[in-house]
Protein backbone atom coordinates (compact mmCIF):
# COMPACT_ATOMS: atom_id res chain seq x y z
CA UNK A 1 0.00 0.00 0.00
CA UNK A 2 2.50 2.58 -1.12
CA UNK A 3 2.28 4.95 -4.36
CA UNK A 4 4.85 4.91 -6.76
CA UNK A 5 6.18 7.98 -8.98
CA UNK A 6 3.59 8.35 -11.12
CA UNK A 7 0.80 8.06 -9.11
CA UNK A 8 2.23 10.37 -6.32
CA UNK A 9 2.78 13.35 -9.72
CA UNK A 10 -1.02 12.60 -10.40
CA UNK A 11 -2.05 12.59 -6.96
CA UNK A 12 -0.28 15.97 -6.07
CA UNK A 13 -1.69 17.69 -9.33
CA UNK A 14 -5.47 16.69 -8.46
CA UNK A 15 -4.88 17.65 -4.81
CA UNK A 16 -3.37 20.76 -6.11
CA UNK A 17 -6.19 21.61 -8.84
CA UNK A 18 -8.76 21.23 -6.19
CA UNK A 19 -7.22 23.60 -3.79
CA UNK A 20 -6.83 26.01 -6.85
CA UNK A 21 -10.38 25.53 -8.17
CA UNK A 22 -11.83 26.02 -4.54
CA UNK A 23 -9.99 29.40 -4.20
CA UNK A 24 -10.81 30.66 -7.61
CA UNK A 25 -14.52 29.47 -6.49
CA UNK A 26 -14.17 32.56 -3.95
CA UNK A 27 -12.62 34.75 -6.11
CA UNK A 28 -14.58 34.97 -9.27
CA UNK A 29 -18.09 36.32 -9.31
CA UNK A 30 -19.78 34.95 -12.41
CA UNK A 31 -21.67 31.75 -12.48
CA UNK A 32 -20.58 30.85 -15.46
CA UNK A 33 -17.55 30.77 -14.52
CA UNK A 34 -18.01 28.74 -11.13
CA UNK A 35 -20.15 26.31 -13.37
CA UNK A 36 -16.66 25.73 -16.10
CA UNK A 37 -14.44 25.50 -12.41
CA UNK A 38 -16.33 23.21 -10.93
CA UNK A 39 -16.05 21.26 -13.81
CA UNK A 40 -12.84 21.29 -13.64
CA UNK A 41 -12.50 20.34 -9.45
CA UNK A 42 -15.01 17.08 -10.70
CA UNK A 43 -12.32 15.89 -12.91
CA UNK A 44 -9.64 16.30 -11.01
CA UNK A 45 -11.60 14.16 -7.88
CA UNK A 46 -12.02 11.63 -10.53
CA UNK A 47 -7.71 12.35 -11.37
CA UNK A 48 -7.65 11.45 -7.48
CA UNK A 49 -9.76 8.27 -7.15
CA UNK A 50 -7.75 7.64 -10.28
CA UNK A 51 -4.24 7.44 -8.83
CA UNK A 52 -5.59 6.14 -5.09
CA UNK A 53 -6.83 2.97 -7.85
CA UNK A 54 -3.38 2.69 -9.27
CA UNK A 55 -2.13 2.72 -5.34
CA UNK A 56 -4.53 0.38 -4.27
CA UNK A 57 -4.60 -1.86 -7.68
CA UNK A 58 -8.21 -2.12 -7.50
CA UNK A 59 -10.23 -1.92 -10.29
CA UNK A 60 -13.85 -0.77 -8.49
CA UNK A 61 -11.97 2.01 -7.91
CA UNK A 62 -12.00 2.98 -11.25
CA UNK A 63 -15.57 2.37 -11.88
CA UNK A 64 -16.05 4.75 -9.13
CA UNK A 65 -13.90 7.38 -11.08
CA UNK A 66 -16.12 6.83 -14.03
CA UNK A 67 -18.82 7.27 -12.06
CA UNK A 68 -17.18 11.04 -10.34
CA UNK A 69 -15.90 12.43 -13.82
CA UNK A 70 -19.49 11.95 -15.90
CA UNK A 71 -21.65 13.10 -12.72
CA UNK A 72 -19.43 15.57 -11.42
CA UNK A 73 -17.01 16.56 -14.13
CA UNK A 74 -19.86 16.89 -16.84
CA UNK A 75 -23.59 16.32 -15.76
CA UNK A 76 -23.99 18.53 -12.78
CA UNK A 77 -21.87 21.77 -14.02
CA UNK A 78 -24.57 21.26 -16.97
CA UNK A 79 -27.21 21.17 -15.33
CA UNK A 80 -25.55 24.75 -13.12
CA UNK A 81 -24.62 26.03 -16.39
CA UNK A 82 -28.67 25.56 -17.63
CA UNK A 83 -30.02 27.22 -14.16
CA UNK A 84 -27.74 30.41 -15.09
CA UNK A 85 -28.51 30.36 -18.39
CA UNK A 86 -32.49 30.27 -17.34
CA UNK A 87 -32.42 32.82 -14.58
CA UNK A 88 -30.27 35.25 -17.71
CA UNK A 89 -28.34 36.83 -14.60
CA UNK A 90 -24.54 35.89 -14.28
CA UNK A 91 -22.84 37.88 -12.04
CA UNK A 92 -23.33 36.99 -8.03
CA UNK A 93 -23.98 40.84 -6.81
CA UNK A 94 -24.92 41.05 -3.37
CA UNK A 95 -22.10 39.38 -1.72
CA UNK A 96 -22.03 38.84 1.97
CA UNK A 97 -18.10 39.30 1.74
CA UNK A 98 -16.04 40.65 -0.58
CA UNK A 99 -14.22 38.64 -2.67
CA UNK A 100 -10.47 40.20 -0.75
CA UNK A 101 -11.66 39.20 2.53
CA UNK A 102 -12.91 36.02 1.34
CA UNK A 103 -9.33 35.39 -0.45
CA UNK A 104 -7.90 35.57 3.09
CA UNK A 105 -10.75 33.66 4.62
CA UNK A 106 -10.01 30.90 2.15
CA UNK A 107 -6.24 30.98 3.63
CA UNK A 108 -7.34 31.35 7.01
CA UNK A 109 -9.64 28.35 6.83
CA UNK A 110 -6.46 26.41 5.01
CA UNK A 111 -4.68 26.99 7.94
CA UNK A 112 -6.88 25.98 10.39
CA UNK A 113 -7.31 22.80 8.33
CA UNK A 114 -3.97 22.11 8.41
CA UNK A 115 -4.09 22.20 12.13
CA UNK A 116 -6.83 20.37 12.66
CA UNK A 117 -6.48 16.99 10.77
CA UNK A 118 -2.62 17.27 12.13
CA UNK A 119 -3.56 14.02 14.13
CA UNK A 120 -4.58 12.27 10.92
CA UNK A 121 -1.46 12.29 9.16
CA UNK A 122 0.46 12.15 11.87
CA UNK A 123 -1.27 8.70 12.54
CA UNK A 124 -0.14 8.11 8.79
CA UNK A 125 3.17 9.34 8.40
CA UNK A 126 3.53 6.42 11.54
CA UNK A 127 2.63 2.90 11.06
CA UNK A 128 -0.27 3.11 13.60
CA UNK A 129 -2.27 3.94 10.44
CA UNK A 130 -3.84 0.72 9.67
CA UNK A 131 -7.56 1.66 8.22
CA UNK A 132 -6.11 4.79 6.58
CA UNK A 133 -5.36 4.90 3.00
CA UNK A 134 -1.97 5.41 1.22
CA UNK A 135 -2.65 9.09 0.43
CA UNK A 136 -4.27 10.11 3.98
CA UNK A 137 -1.22 13.07 4.35
CA UNK A 138 -3.81 15.26 1.74
CA UNK A 139 -6.51 14.79 4.10
CA UNK A 140 -6.24 18.47 4.68
CA UNK A 141 -6.93 20.04 1.00
CA UNK A 142 -10.43 18.02 1.68
CA UNK A 143 -11.21 19.90 4.32
CA UNK A 144 -10.00 22.99 3.62
CA UNK A 145 -12.53 22.32 0.78
CA UNK A 146 -14.98 21.30 3.22
CA UNK A 147 -14.65 24.67 5.35
CA UNK A 148 -14.47 26.73 1.75
CA UNK A 149 -17.58 25.43 0.85
CA UNK A 150 -18.79 26.59 3.85
CA UNK A 151 -17.63 30.13 3.44
CA UNK A 152 -19.42 29.82 0.21
CA UNK A 153 -22.55 29.53 1.36
CA UNK A 154 -22.78 31.45 4.24
CA UNK A 155 -21.52 34.46 1.87
CA UNK A 156 -23.91 34.24 -1.38
CA UNK A 157 -27.05 34.86 -1.48
CA UNK A 158 -28.22 33.75 -4.69
CA UNK A 159 -29.66 30.29 -4.96
CA UNK A 160 -27.20 29.15 -7.13
CA UNK A 161 -24.61 30.64 -5.50
CA UNK A 162 -25.13 28.73 -2.61
CA UNK A 163 -25.49 25.50 -5.22
CA UNK A 164 -22.00 26.27 -5.94
CA UNK A 165 -21.32 26.35 -1.95
CA UNK A 166 -22.96 22.88 -1.41
CA UNK A 167 -21.52 21.31 -4.11
CA UNK A 168 -17.87 22.10 -2.85
CA UNK A 169 -18.68 20.89 0.31
CA UNK A 170 -19.97 17.79 -1.56
CA UNK A 171 -16.63 17.32 -3.31
CA UNK A 172 -14.75 17.97 -0.27
CA UNK A 173 -16.69 15.61 1.76
CA UNK A 174 -16.04 13.07 -1.14
CA UNK A 175 -11.87 13.85 -1.44
CA UNK A 176 -11.52 13.48 2.43
CA UNK A 177 -13.81 10.13 2.27
CA UNK A 178 -11.27 8.82 -0.73
CA UNK A 179 -7.85 10.15 1.70
CA UNK A 180 -8.66 8.19 4.51
CA UNK A 181 -10.63 5.48 3.17
CA UNK A 182 -8.83 4.27 0.42
CA UNK A 183 -12.07 4.37 -1.59
CA UNK A 184 -15.81 4.27 -1.01
CA UNK A 185 -17.58 0.71 -2.33
CA UNK A 186 -18.77 1.27 -5.92
CA UNK A 187 -22.81 1.49 -4.57
CA UNK A 188 -21.66 4.01 -1.61
CA UNK A 189 -20.38 6.48 -4.35
CA UNK A 190 -23.42 5.91 -6.80
CA UNK A 191 -25.63 6.70 -4.21
CA UNK A 192 -24.19 9.28 -2.58
CA UNK A 193 -23.29 11.19 -6.23
CA UNK A 194 -26.87 10.51 -7.18
CA UNK A 195 -28.20 12.33 -4.00
CA UNK A 196 -26.00 14.91 -4.80
CA UNK A 197 -27.59 15.36 -8.26
CA UNK A 198 -31.13 15.14 -7.36
CA UNK A 199 -30.04 18.32 -5.08
CA UNK A 200 -28.52 20.03 -7.76
CA UNK A 201 -31.52 19.40 -10.29
CA UNK A 202 -33.84 20.48 -7.33
CA UNK A 203 -32.04 23.82 -6.63
CA UNK A 204 -31.73 24.51 -9.87
CA UNK A 205 -35.09 24.49 -10.92
CA UNK A 206 -36.07 25.94 -7.21
CA UNK A 207 -34.00 29.00 -8.37
CA UNK A 208 -35.82 28.83 -11.97
CA UNK A 209 -38.93 29.21 -10.54
CA UNK A 210 -38.03 31.93 -8.04
CA UNK A 211 -36.56 33.93 -10.64
CA UNK A 212 -40.03 33.68 -12.42
CA UNK A 213 -42.34 34.17 -9.49
CA UNK A 214 -40.18 37.04 -7.95
CA UNK A 215 -38.08 38.30 -10.27
CA UNK A 216 -35.74 37.70 -7.82
CA UNK A 217 -33.31 35.35 -7.08
CA UNK A 218 -31.56 36.22 -3.60
CA UNK A 219 -33.04 33.30 -0.84
CA UNK A 220 -34.06 36.37 1.03
CA UNK A 221 -36.21 36.82 -0.36
CA UNK A 222 -37.81 33.81 1.05
CA UNK A 223 -38.73 35.08 4.49
CA UNK A 224 -42.14 35.33 4.70
CA UNK A 225 -44.92 33.28 4.34
CA UNK A 226 -47.43 33.94 2.55
CA UNK A 227 -51.29 31.98 2.01
CA UNK B 1 37.66 29.67 -2.82
CA UNK B 2 40.87 31.53 -4.78
CA UNK B 3 40.57 35.39 -5.98
CA UNK B 4 41.08 34.08 -9.84
CA UNK B 5 37.50 32.13 -9.09
CA UNK B 6 36.14 35.05 -7.84
CA UNK B 7 37.43 37.28 -10.28
CA UNK B 8 35.72 35.18 -12.94
CA UNK B 9 32.51 34.98 -10.73
CA UNK B 10 32.59 39.25 -10.88
CA UNK B 11 33.21 39.29 -14.70
CA UNK B 12 30.34 36.71 -15.06
CA UNK B 13 28.05 39.44 -12.41
CA UNK B 14 29.67 42.40 -15.12
CA UNK B 15 28.87 40.07 -18.40
CA UNK B 16 24.91 39.65 -17.05
CA UNK B 17 24.58 43.51 -16.50
CA UNK B 18 25.62 44.30 -19.45
CA UNK B 19 23.84 41.83 -21.42
CA UNK B 20 20.60 42.86 -18.92
CA UNK B 21 21.27 46.80 -19.84
CA UNK B 22 21.30 45.98 -23.43
CA UNK B 23 18.48 43.59 -23.33
CA UNK B 24 15.94 46.01 -22.07
CA UNK B 25 14.91 48.90 -24.23
CA UNK B 26 14.61 45.86 -26.81
CA UNK B 27 12.36 43.50 -24.75
CA UNK B 28 10.44 47.19 -24.15
CA UNK B 29 10.59 47.32 -28.25
CA UNK B 30 8.90 43.97 -28.77
CA UNK B 31 6.18 44.75 -26.21
CA UNK B 32 5.22 47.18 -28.09
CA UNK B 33 5.73 46.57 -31.03
CA UNK B 34 3.24 42.92 -30.80
CA UNK B 35 0.88 45.44 -28.88
CA UNK B 36 1.00 47.81 -32.26
CA UNK B 37 0.91 44.56 -34.68
CA UNK B 38 -2.19 43.29 -32.71
CA UNK B 39 -3.72 46.41 -32.59
CA UNK B 40 -3.50 47.28 -36.27
CA UNK B 41 -0.80 49.56 -35.70
CA UNK B 42 2.67 49.66 -37.88
CA UNK B 43 4.49 50.65 -34.19
CA UNK B 44 7.45 52.13 -34.31
CA UNK B 45 9.54 49.06 -34.09
CA UNK B 46 11.64 47.28 -31.98
CA UNK B 47 15.01 49.62 -31.36
CA UNK B 48 12.15 52.41 -30.85
CA UNK B 49 12.90 52.98 -27.35
CA UNK B 50 17.15 52.89 -27.66
CA UNK B 51 16.13 55.93 -29.90
CA UNK B 52 14.02 57.75 -27.68
CA UNK B 53 16.95 57.41 -24.94
CA UNK B 54 19.57 58.35 -27.61
CA UNK B 55 17.66 61.37 -27.98
CA UNK B 56 17.09 62.17 -24.47
CA UNK B 57 20.65 61.91 -23.39
CA UNK B 58 21.38 64.82 -26.10
CA UNK B 59 18.82 67.21 -24.33
CA UNK B 60 19.30 70.08 -21.72
CA UNK B 61 17.10 68.54 -18.36
CA UNK B 62 14.85 71.25 -17.22
CA UNK B 63 14.18 71.07 -13.38
CA UNK B 64 10.62 73.02 -12.04
CA UNK B 65 11.91 75.44 -9.76
CA UNK B 66 11.64 74.51 -5.80
CA UNK B 67 12.56 71.12 -6.66
CA UNK B 68 15.39 70.01 -4.35
CA UNK B 69 18.53 67.11 -4.86
CA UNK B 70 15.50 64.53 -4.67
CA UNK B 71 14.89 65.15 -8.74
CA UNK B 72 18.58 64.57 -9.73
CA UNK B 73 19.50 61.63 -7.67
CA UNK B 74 16.06 59.59 -7.57
CA UNK B 75 16.41 59.01 -11.45
CA UNK B 76 20.05 57.51 -10.94
CA UNK B 77 18.97 55.83 -7.40
CA UNK B 78 16.43 54.11 -9.16
CA UNK B 79 18.83 52.80 -12.23
CA UNK B 80 21.18 51.85 -9.96
CA UNK B 81 18.53 49.73 -8.15
CA UNK B 82 17.94 47.76 -11.46
CA UNK B 83 21.72 47.42 -12.51
CA UNK B 84 21.89 45.45 -8.98
CA UNK B 85 18.84 43.38 -9.20
CA UNK B 86 20.01 42.34 -12.63
CA UNK B 87 23.46 41.28 -11.19
CA UNK B 88 21.89 39.12 -8.21
CA UNK B 89 19.33 37.16 -10.15
CA UNK B 90 20.43 34.38 -11.73
CA UNK B 91 19.39 35.56 -15.49
CA UNK B 92 22.88 34.09 -17.47
CA UNK B 93 24.53 32.07 -14.88
CA UNK B 94 22.95 30.23 -11.92
CA UNK B 95 25.99 30.39 -9.58
CA UNK B 96 25.58 32.68 -6.42
CA UNK B 97 28.19 35.13 -5.95
CA UNK B 98 30.16 34.03 -2.95
CA UNK B 99 29.99 37.81 -0.70
CA UNK B 100 26.62 38.64 -1.75
CA UNK B 101 23.41 36.90 -0.82
CA UNK B 102 21.43 36.05 -3.80
CA UNK B 103 18.15 35.97 -1.80
CA UNK B 104 14.93 36.70 -3.29
CA UNK B 105 15.01 38.81 -0.23
CA UNK B 106 17.70 40.98 -1.16
CA UNK B 107 16.62 41.56 -4.56
CA UNK B 108 13.36 42.07 -3.68
CA UNK B 109 14.76 45.03 -1.00
CA UNK B 110 17.00 46.17 -3.93
CA UNK B 111 13.83 47.11 -6.35
CA UNK B 112 12.03 48.50 -3.22
CA UNK B 113 14.77 50.95 -2.98
CA UNK B 114 14.06 52.00 -6.23
CA UNK B 115 10.12 52.27 -5.91
CA UNK B 116 11.02 54.43 -2.73
CA UNK B 117 12.95 56.74 -5.18
CA UNK B 118 10.39 57.06 -7.97
CA UNK B 119 8.06 57.52 -4.97
CA UNK B 120 9.83 60.63 -3.82
CA UNK B 121 10.71 61.93 -7.12
CA UNK B 122 7.07 62.37 -7.65
CA UNK B 123 6.57 63.68 -4.70
CA UNK B 124 9.69 66.18 -5.37
CA UNK B 125 7.57 68.86 -7.49
CA UNK B 126 4.87 68.82 -5.60
CA UNK B 127 2.41 68.54 -8.13
CA UNK B 128 -1.21 66.89 -7.54
CA UNK B 129 -0.49 64.43 -10.11
CA UNK B 130 2.77 62.94 -9.00
CA UNK B 131 1.39 63.00 -5.33
CA UNK B 132 -1.14 61.01 -6.66
CA UNK B 133 0.53 58.48 -8.66
CA UNK B 134 3.04 58.06 -5.77
CA UNK B 135 0.31 57.56 -3.32
CA UNK B 136 -0.89 54.74 -5.50
CA UNK B 137 2.28 53.43 -5.79
CA UNK B 138 3.48 53.30 -2.36
CA UNK B 139 -0.22 51.60 -1.45
CA UNK B 140 0.44 48.83 -4.99
CA UNK B 141 4.28 48.20 -3.68
CA UNK B 142 3.00 47.58 0.10
CA UNK B 143 0.07 44.93 -1.15
CA UNK B 144 2.96 43.20 -3.01
CA UNK B 145 5.30 42.25 -0.48
CA UNK B 146 3.72 39.61 1.65
CA UNK B 147 3.14 38.14 -1.95
CA UNK B 148 6.68 37.90 -2.82
CA UNK B 149 7.55 36.83 0.66
CA UNK B 150 5.43 33.69 0.08
CA UNK B 151 6.04 32.72 -2.92
CA UNK B 152 9.61 32.27 -2.17
CA UNK B 153 8.80 30.72 1.02
CA UNK B 154 6.79 28.01 -1.24
CA UNK B 155 9.75 27.76 -3.98
CA UNK B 156 12.25 27.44 -1.47
CA UNK B 157 10.65 25.08 0.86
CA UNK B 158 11.54 21.94 -1.67
CA UNK B 159 15.19 23.54 -1.81
CA UNK B 160 15.92 24.14 1.33
CA UNK B 161 17.72 27.58 0.48
CA UNK B 162 15.96 30.72 -0.27
CA UNK B 163 18.69 31.80 -2.74
CA UNK B 164 17.69 31.93 -5.95
CA UNK B 165 20.53 30.85 -7.78
CA UNK B 166 20.71 27.28 -6.20
CA UNK B 167 16.07 27.64 -6.66
CA UNK B 168 16.77 27.92 -10.49
CA UNK B 169 19.94 25.12 -10.34
CA UNK B 170 17.54 22.93 -8.71
CA UNK B 171 14.80 23.16 -11.00
CA UNK B 172 16.99 22.52 -13.76
CA UNK B 173 18.59 19.48 -12.61
CA UNK B 174 14.90 18.35 -11.23
CA UNK B 175 12.15 18.82 -14.12
CA UNK B 176 9.75 17.43 -12.11
CA UNK B 177 9.72 19.94 -9.21
CA UNK B 178 8.68 22.59 -11.93
CA UNK B 179 5.38 20.88 -12.46
CA UNK B 180 4.21 20.39 -9.16
CA UNK B 181 1.49 22.13 -7.78
CA UNK B 182 3.16 24.25 -5.14
CA UNK B 183 5.82 25.71 -7.74
CA UNK B 184 2.79 26.14 -10.42
CA UNK B 185 1.31 28.36 -8.06
CA UNK B 186 4.02 30.03 -6.40
CA UNK B 187 5.22 30.77 -9.97
CA UNK B 188 1.79 31.90 -10.99
CA UNK B 189 1.37 34.07 -8.07
CA UNK B 190 4.75 35.67 -8.75
CA UNK B 191 4.01 36.55 -12.23
CA UNK B 192 1.49 38.48 -10.77
CA UNK B 193 2.95 40.26 -8.67
CA UNK B 194 5.69 40.91 -11.68
CA UNK B 195 2.97 42.68 -13.26
CA UNK B 196 2.10 44.48 -10.46
CA UNK B 197 5.38 45.77 -9.69
CA UNK B 198 6.32 46.83 -12.97
CA UNK B 199 3.13 48.79 -13.51
CA UNK B 200 1.70 46.48 -16.90
CA UNK B 201 -1.99 45.76 -17.18
CA UNK B 202 -4.08 44.96 -15.37
CA UNK B 203 -2.81 47.42 -12.45
CA UNK B 204 -1.08 49.97 -14.36
CA UNK B 205 -1.31 51.20 -18.26
CA UNK B 206 1.91 52.18 -19.16
CA UNK B 207 0.36 54.07 -22.32
CA UNK B 208 -1.96 56.03 -20.60
CA UNK B 209 -1.78 59.67 -20.42
CA UNK B 210 -5.11 60.12 -18.64
CA UNK B 211 -4.45 61.66 -15.90
CA UNK B 212 -6.67 59.82 -13.31
CA UNK B 213 -5.56 56.26 -14.24
CA UNK B 214 -2.07 56.94 -14.43
CA UNK B 215 0.58 55.24 -11.84
CA UNK B 216 3.90 55.43 -13.17
CA UNK B 217 3.38 58.16 -15.54
CA UNK B 218 1.83 60.50 -12.73
CA UNK B 219 5.42 59.95 -11.14
CA UNK B 220 7.72 61.57 -14.30
CA UNK B 221 5.42 63.70 -15.30
CA UNK B 222 8.07 66.44 -13.96
CA UNK B 223 11.16 64.78 -15.18
CA UNK B 224 13.00 65.41 -18.78
CA UNK B 225 16.00 65.03 -20.52
CA UNK B 226 18.62 62.94 -19.30
CA UNK B 227 16.97 62.19 -15.59
CA UNK B 228 13.57 61.09 -18.13
CA UNK B 229 16.30 58.99 -19.88
CA UNK B 230 17.74 57.10 -16.72
CA UNK B 231 13.98 56.60 -14.94
CA UNK B 232 12.44 54.81 -18.42
CA UNK B 233 15.81 52.58 -18.59
CA UNK B 234 15.49 51.80 -14.74
CA UNK B 235 12.14 50.77 -15.51
CA UNK B 236 12.65 48.41 -18.13
CA UNK B 237 15.65 47.53 -16.52
CA UNK B 238 13.24 46.23 -13.52
CA UNK B 239 10.48 44.75 -16.25
CA UNK B 240 13.43 42.70 -17.86
CA UNK B 241 14.79 41.36 -14.84
CA UNK B 242 11.56 40.28 -13.43
CA UNK B 243 10.60 39.02 -16.74
CA UNK B 244 13.90 36.46 -17.19
CA UNK B 245 13.52 35.42 -13.03
CA UNK B 246 10.25 34.04 -14.04
CA UNK B 247 11.14 32.72 -17.60
CA UNK B 248 14.41 31.08 -15.80
CA UNK B 249 11.71 29.68 -13.14
CA UNK B 250 9.47 28.02 -15.65
CA UNK B 251 11.56 26.92 -18.26
CA UNK B 252 15.23 27.01 -16.25
CA UNK B 253 17.13 25.37 -19.35
CA UNK B 254 20.03 27.08 -20.69
CA UNK B 255 20.99 28.41 -17.64
CA UNK B 256 24.86 28.29 -17.43
CA UNK B 257 25.86 26.25 -14.14
CA UNK B 258 29.92 27.42 -15.00
CA UNK B 259 31.73 30.42 -16.14
CA UNK B 260 33.06 28.66 -19.49
CA UNK B 261 32.71 31.25 -22.47
CA UNK B 262 30.37 28.06 -24.47
CA UNK B 263 28.33 28.00 -21.42
CA UNK B 264 28.07 32.09 -20.85
CA UNK B 265 27.20 32.67 -24.89
CA UNK B 266 24.29 30.05 -24.65
CA UNK B 267 23.04 31.70 -21.23
CA UNK B 268 23.33 34.77 -23.09
CA UNK B 269 21.65 33.54 -26.17
CA UNK B 270 18.92 31.70 -23.86
CA UNK B 271 18.19 34.21 -21.75
CA UNK B 272 17.51 37.00 -24.65
CA UNK B 273 15.23 34.37 -26.58
CA UNK B 274 13.02 33.48 -23.12
CA UNK B 275 12.95 37.66 -22.48
CA UNK B 276 11.67 38.38 -25.85
CA UNK B 277 9.33 35.64 -26.08
CA UNK B 278 7.71 36.65 -22.61
CA UNK B 279 8.10 40.22 -23.67
CA UNK B 280 5.67 39.25 -26.90
CA UNK B 281 3.57 37.41 -25.23
CA UNK B 282 3.33 40.64 -22.24
CA UNK B 283 2.46 42.72 -25.17
CA UNK B 284 -0.38 40.08 -26.99
CA UNK B 285 -1.88 39.53 -23.33
CA UNK B 286 -2.51 42.99 -22.42
CA UNK B 287 -4.30 43.31 -25.94
CA UNK B 288 -6.81 41.30 -24.57
CA UNK B 289 -6.88 43.05 -21.20
CA UNK B 290 -9.19 45.78 -19.76
CA UNK B 291 -7.14 47.93 -16.36
CA UNK B 292 -9.15 47.02 -12.97
CA UNK B 293 -10.22 49.76 -11.36
CA UNK B 294 -7.83 50.79 -8.52
CA UNK B 295 -9.79 49.50 -6.01
CA UNK B 296 -10.36 46.28 -7.66
CA UNK B 297 -6.37 45.79 -7.44
CA UNK B 298 -6.10 44.80 -3.73
CA UNK B 299 -8.82 41.96 -5.22
CA UNK B 300 -6.24 40.96 -7.49
CA UNK B 301 -3.43 41.21 -5.10
CA UNK B 302 -5.25 39.53 -2.51
CA UNK B 303 -6.21 36.64 -4.83
CA UNK B 304 -2.46 36.25 -5.85
CA UNK B 305 -1.70 36.24 -2.23
CA UNK B 306 -4.27 33.30 -1.69
CA UNK B 307 -2.28 31.29 -4.28
CA UNK B 308 1.14 32.06 -2.96
CA UNK B 309 -0.13 30.50 0.43
CA UNK B 310 -1.97 27.85 -1.02
CA UNK B 311 1.21 26.59 -2.45
CA UNK B 312 2.74 27.21 0.96
CA UNK B 313 0.42 24.88 2.71
CA UNK B 314 0.56 22.55 -0.54
CA UNK B 315 4.42 21.95 -0.59
CA UNK B 316 4.41 20.91 3.01
CA UNK B 317 0.91 18.39 2.15
CA UNK B 318 2.46 17.03 -1.09
CA UNK B 319 5.73 16.66 -0.51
Amino acid sequence: MSLDGLATQLLALSTGALLLTAALLVWRRSLAAAARLLAVQGVALAALVVSIAAAERDAELLGVAAVVLALKGVVIPLVLGRGVRATGVDRENALRVNPTSGLVGVTLLATLAYLVSRPITQATAGIGGTAAGPAAFAVPVGLTMVLVGLLLVVTRRRALSQLVGFLVLDNGIATVAFLTAAGVPFVVELGVSLDVLLVALILAVLSGRLHAALGAVSVDELNELRD
Amino acid sequence: MSAVEVAGRVLVAIVQVAVVTALAPIVMGVTRQTRARLEGRAGAGVGQPWRDLRKLWRKRPIRATGTTAVGVVAPLVLLASGLVAGALVPLVVAAPLPQVPGDLFVVVSALLVGTVALALLGLDAGTAFGGMGSSRHMMIAALVEPTVLMAVYALSIPVGSSTLSLIVAARRDDPATIASPAGVLAVVALAVVVLAETGRLPVDNPATHLELTMVHEAMVLETSGPDLAWVELGSWLRLTVLLGLVANLMVPWGVAGGASPGALLLGVVALAAKVVLLGAALGAGEVAMAKLRLFRVPELLAGSFALAFLAVTASYLVA
